[in-house]
């Protein structure tokens, strides 16, 4: 759908877009006068879940927005895409930037923002460089900017290029970045749909979502959630990576097996056996191989087998891989990536990074399991924003399902997973202490 | 009002209440760090976590609003468990140094570690360390022991005006720090030290000096700036220690600026008097008090009845007690003279005897908060009235619009939405043009007094600035220091006044000491056909008593003060401290107690007396001034003076319903003419008393003394007053005033008027220069 006839060089161009059928959306409800209410109606019916992590219907977050607020109100699109192994967005922004810039102009006019924020995820120039272009073809064209096509109505669309921070990919962190100040989570409430950016209504949505909203007004909400499941409606993108033999971006419809995507991207590499998959981005639960075979790839399945779909990175290990030495590179992530301003989060990333740490490093004593949980457990519930229980649920899902592996670790000083072994699949050496 | 219920009590609060609001109201009390009730929420300590009835997980007592019905638990399981847990996050990076902090005894986190924290800790890894940050003279840091409660962070940049803090780095790595190569300049710095709930931020000059267990807590009153306000003077084996704010909110809130804080330093220099001394053939000699006293004494007498009482004269410092200003003045009208004053620093005394009483504030400090409309003339706000300047500020972002006449545009670090900046010759006019504009406005009559001498045409400025004052409900009209130490101010308080009518307002003086209002209450002026402190300098006197001034810093022309003194057959001094100054014009030293070694009375701005007990016993032989008097009133054989206790005297000076005496701001006319008359060719003096330069006790506070509001005075000039004299910013220039003549070095200034030159008074480099205000020279040195 987003990404569907995008090849080429030039399919990122207004031309092309238009060539493809893009704007018709845009056009349609400027030239049949859609009353906003209904676009927002028209989602509803979609099940368009937000595709940043959280899933949260897109239609109820709209609705959210005072219609009657006399003032600015803003709108913000959220492609500081900074969780690893998610790199979606960044897809869309190059192959087809203008359906986000067409989605959230019909965002703008369904809930009356007058400006819009595209905030472009820092470590990303070229593609920061190209949404800029591709901006000043849509205000060439009128698509943007005063008096869009003779409508009437007007909406300014910036792109705001961060310094690849991951805690501004948290929409309050991401509003403070946008004023100037430095990326920190807001405390709610207040939620941004009444205090948002400069302290005014703002509604936050994932690239993903704009981008599918011109396709929804194009073939109706009933039919854009016949494409997935009930519940989860659409198409969506999902960015595979690890021992897989194609890694990359596929779209698929929600409620698609996971051995089905799993086949579109290859295989597994070398034909090994699949160990474990963290099915939507390294904050989500780790799943095992059986748990995740049978798991269709739609919020509610992977929820209901206890992990989240969250940005739709499917991160694939196989079985060289140690869970120790995997958990140990996912929390120094969030150690490194908390933003430092509330205690459980600041304290807590680098307390559970260094006993990791020190397991992996054949350091490990008899209660460092329990110290985790127990850890975690004042990590999660306790902080400003999500990064805290970002951070903590991998360990508890790792030691939940993988438990043993650690043990070993910490009885014997070393891996389970054998560095040979570990070095066949990922081809970098480990060192045999490990 | 929301019907909360919490730890099994039902209340009512108002709409918009936080948990943490609910709290307090039952006497609840959450444990929290970065929660405080004067700062915005941030939220990010997470101590203060609670349990709320259908809440998924605890939420912050500090940061979540009350709904209606909602159920709360402060202390259940669930809400202390989440509480502990924060305890251990807080503790593991934490250096629990204790034993080594001077924060010890009174530290949040040491106290809400007994009740939340663990016997002993899980964490095992390396803990974090954090360089020390260079915060300037009053700040001693310790940034391992730092929580990042961000309240530092907060309080400059909402309180105190100016971010000079912030928080850089992410997670672990995350630090509190000034600005690059900066320190916290803040003239109200030191309250960081009590906002931190650590021992990362403590009083650098009070650094290892007692364990806080070991201080007495004695309340006292500041004697510095017209505020007054409440101190907590804790002291050690009669020796000042440390001094902290006492909370009140009418006052000083839970503030004080670091001149009420940090000039204790100064009581045990080595400049205070201990021993009464006398002058013979030009020799000093220390003397036992009886012989002091007889020779002072002997030496009034000799001058009242060679010369009649007329040829004696007192000149009282506004930092002393109503007590001493009182007997002072009670000493001398039984001596036959009415030349008396304590407006040392004024020249211009027409408007006395044309007020209804003693000028002041005109309103309650508190009140500012409801201001909607103020004025402020001639006043260097931020440095001279520290808290009060705070409070405009607050009062600002709710709305109080703020207007400012004066020869300086200097940063105030509040909103100022409109403003005249004259050179201080046309303040008079530019009041003038107000009064024409607001009538005009306002449609209302100009007092018949005034129309004849209003400026005919009206600025752009004048005007803009008049709708301000004119559109208020509530207006206040400030007359500051320089307003009153001009050579017209008379004229400037009698058109604060009919602005004041005009706009529906109220002016009032904001007061350059302690006891600005007092001195007046204490009848410390001379009535009748009495010498106001300028007549007691133009003709000098035979004889004279000082108290607690130094002639060279503390009066509007120090050389003609000097030789006014040096000319006299007897000069008393009573005073704290020692100076060469004081000895080159004194014949007798009485040391008299500072305001901690004795009890007295200050009469603030807002006219709210307030009497504090001595803290310490006096040094040396020091006498409290009160009574040195007293003794003194006794050996002339004067009546009255055998006063039991210092409220006896104050009850004598201030009379059972002393706010009675206070003027009501009615208009008033000033017929004749001012007797300087500020036109003439040259630059204008622009003199402001730096905040830690002015009054004899704050001089002498050695970490004051670093900071930078303390820097060698430079003469400031506008960039294009420095072009057309050929000047560059840096260069040393020779100042010319009168006869004295001084060097100093110019620097640029943007925010002055143009033609004025503003050079600091109440320092040695300048004291030379003489009058306050007036035409000066300026050539390349």
């Amino acid at each position: 759908m987003i990404l569907a006839g995008v090849d080429g060089d030039r399919a990122w161009r207004l031309q092309d877009y238009l060539a493809r059928g893009g704007y018709s959306a845009l056009k349609k409800i400027i030239s049949e006068k859609i009353p906003p209410e209904a676009i927002i109606a028209e989602l509803k019916t979609a099940v368009l879940r937000g595709r940043g992590g959280a899933g949260f219907p897109t239609g109820l977050k709209w609705s959210f927005m005072p219609r009657s607020f006399p003032g600015d109100k803003y709108l913000a699109c959220n492609s500081d895409e900074g969780e690893p192994g998610t790199f979606k967005d960044r897809d869309i922004l190059r192959y087809n930037p203008h359906s986000v810039i067409e989605g959230m102009t019909i965002a703008a006019y369904a809930m009356g923002c007058a400006r819009g924020y595209n905030y472009i995820h820092g470590e990303i120039f070229e593609i920061y460089q190209r949404f800029e272009e591709a901006l000043e073809e849509a205000r060439a064209a009128n698509l943007l900017g005063a008096d869009i096509l003779g409508s009437g109505f007007s909406f300014d669309l910036f792109a705001h290029h961060g310094y690849g921070a991951y805690i501004c990919g948290e929409e309050t962190a991401l509003l403070e970045s946008i004023e100037g100040k430095k990326g920190q989570p807001r405390f709610k409430p207040p939620f941004p749909a009444s205090y948002g950016l400069y302290g005014k209504p703002t509604t936050i949505n994932n690239t993903e979502t704009f981008a599918s909203v011109p396709f929804i007004i194009n073939m109706g909400g009933e039919a854009f959630l016949n494409l997935g499941k009930p519940n989860n409606g659409g198409m969506k993108l999902f960015s595979v990576s690890g021992h897989v033999n194609r890694p990359g971006n596929y779209e698929i419809p929600l409620g698609t097996p996971f051995s089905e995507l799993l086949e579109m991207a290859g295989g597994m590499r070398g034909g090994r056996k699949l160990k474990a998959v963290i099915p939507g981005g390294s904050s989500s639960p780790v799943l095992p191989a059986d748990v995740m075979m049978s798991c269709t790839m739609d919020y509610d399945s992977i929820s209901k087998a206890g992990s989240m779909l969250g940005s739709g990175a499917v991160i694939v290990m196989d079985e060289t891989t140690c869970m120790v030495k995997a958990l140990e590179r996912l929390s120094y992530f969030y150690f490194e990536e908390s933003c430092g301003q509330c205690t459980p989060c600041r304290e807590g990333t680098g307390w559970l990074y260094r006993v990791v740490h020190r397991i992996e490093n054949g350091l490990g004593r008899a209660d460092d399991l329990d110290l985790l949980n127990s850890v975690t457990g004042n990590i999660m519930g306790r902080t400003i924003c999500a990064l805290g229980d970002a951070a903590s649920m991998p360990v508890q899902s790792f030691i939940k399902h993988f438990g043993g592996e650690f043990q070993y670790h910490i009885e014997n000083k070393k891996c389970l997973v054998s560095p040979e072994v570990q070095y066949e699949g990922s081809q970098i050496y480990v060192s045999p202490s490990c | 009002m929301l019907e909360i219920e919490i730890d099994g009590q039902q209340i009512q609060v108002p709409d918009g209440s936080t948990v943490m609001d609910a709290a307090a109201k039952i006497g609840s009390y959450i444990p929290h760090f970065c929660y405080h009730k004067k700062l915005s929420i941030a939220a990010n300590c997470r101590m203060c976590l609670v349990q709320v009835e259908k809440a998924p997980k605890p939420l912050p007592a500090c940061a979540t609003p009350v709904t209606n019905g909602m159920k709360v638990w402060t202390h259940s399981e669930s809400a202390v468990k989440a509480q502990k847990g924060v305890m251990e996050f807080l503790l593991i990076n934490h250096p629990l140094d204790c034993p080594i902090c001077d924060q010890g005894g009174e530290c949040q986190l040491q106290d809400l570690a007994v009740g939340y924290g663990g016997s002993q800790s899980r964490y095992q890894e390396e803990k974090r360390v954090v360089l020390n940050k260079n915060l300037g003279s009053l700040v001693a840091t310790d940034m391992t022991r730092c929580i990042n409660c961000t309240r530092c962070v907060r309080f400059t940049t909402e309180i105190a005006g100016e971010m000079e803090l912030g928080q850089a780095f992410r997670g672990e790595h995350a630090e509190i720090m000034p600005f690059v190569e900066k320190t916290v300049d803040s003239e109200l710095s030191g309250n960081i030290i009590d906002l931190c709930p650590v021992g990362a931020l403590t009083s650098k000059p009070f650094r290892f000096a007692a364990r806080t267990w070991e201080l007495s807590r004695r309340k006292s009153v500041s004697p510095h700036d017209s505020l007054g306000a409440n101190l907590i003077v804790q002291t050690k084996h009669d020796v000042v220690k440390r001094v902290l704010p006492l909370e009140n909110e009418a006052i000083n809130e839970c503030w004080l600026s670091d001149k009420d804080r940090f000039s204790y330093e100064a009581l045990n220099s080595a400049e205070r008097l201990q021993r009464p001394q006398i002058k013979q053939g030009g020799e000093w000699r220390e003397v036992d008090w009886q012989t002091a006293l007889e020779f002072a004494a002997n030496g009034l007498r000799g001058i009242a009845q060679q010369h009649g009482g007329q040829g004696l004269g007192a000149l009282l410092s506004p930092h002393a007690t109503v007590e001493e200003l009182y007997l002072g003045q009670k000493l001398m009208r039984g001596l036959g003279t009415d030349n008396v004053d304590f407006r040392l620093r004024q020249t211009d005394f027409r408007a006395d005897g044309r007020r209804s009483g003693a000028p002041w504030l005109g309103m309650p400090i508190a009140g500012v908060g409801e201001l909607d409309r103020l004025l402020v003339i001639g006043s260097f706000l931020r440095k001279d009235a520290p808290l009060l300047a705070q409070r405009v500020r607050q009062a600002a972002k709710r709305g109080l619009q703020v207007g400012v006449v004066g020869p300086t545009a200097e940063e105030w670090l509040l909103p100022v939405r409109s403003r005249m900046v004259v050179p201080p010759s046309g303040m008079v006019s530019a009041l003038g043009q107000l009064v024409r504009a607001l009538s005009e406005q306002k449609s209302v009559v100009v007092s018949e007094a005034f129309v004849s001498s209003l400026p005919a045409a009206v600025s752009e400025e004048a005007s803009t600035l008049a709708r301000l004052v004119g559109s208020g409900e509530r207006v206040a009209i400030w007359l500051g220091n320089l307003a009153v130490q001009h050579s017209q101010a008379a004229e400037l308080e009698a058109l604060a006044c009919e602005i004041g009518r005009l706009s529906g307002g109220r002016a009032g003086v904001i007061g350059e000491a302690a006891n600005s209002v007092g001195g007046y209450l204490a009848g410390a002026v001379p009535s009748g056909t009495g010498l106001n402190a300028k007549g007691m300098i133009d003709s000098p006197r035979k004889g004279y008593v000082l108290l607690a001034a130094e002639p060279d810093l503390d009066f509007a022309d120090a050389p003609r003060t000097q030789a006014a003194l040096q000319s006299a057959e007897i000069v008393v001094s009573l005073s704290a401290f020692d100076s060469p100054a004081l000895r080159e014009s004194a014949d007798v030293l009485l040391p008299i107690a500072p305001f901690s070694e004795t009890s007295g009375t200050f009469v603030n701005c807002e006219g709210r007396a307030q009497s504090f007990n001595a803290v310490a016993k006096p040094l040396g032989e020091c006498r409290p001034g009160w009574k040195v008097l007293r003794v003194l009133g006794t050996l002339l054989g004067l009546n009255d003076f055998a006063y039991e206790d210092s409220e006896a005297v104050s009850k004598a000076a201030l009379g059972a319903d002393y706010t009675r005496k206070l003027a009501g701001g009615e208009t008033f006319h000033v017929a004749e003419a001012a007797s300087v008359t500020d036109s003439g060719a040259g630059l204008e003096r622009v003199a402001d008393v730096p905040i830690y330069f002015a009054d004899p006790v704050v001089r002498r506070s050695a970490p004051l003394q670093k900071t930078k509001d303390a820097a060698v005075p430079v003469a400031r000039l506008s960039p294009a007053t420095l072009a057309q004299l050929g000047v560059s910013s840096g260069e040393r220039v020779r100042v010319g005033q009168g006869s004295g003549t001084v060097e100093l070095v110019a620097a640029a200034d943007e925010t002055l008027a143009a033609g004025c030159v503003r050079i600091a008074a109440a320092h040695r480099t300048t004291a030379a220069l003489g009058a306050l205000s007036g035409r000066l020279s300026v050539e390349r040195a």
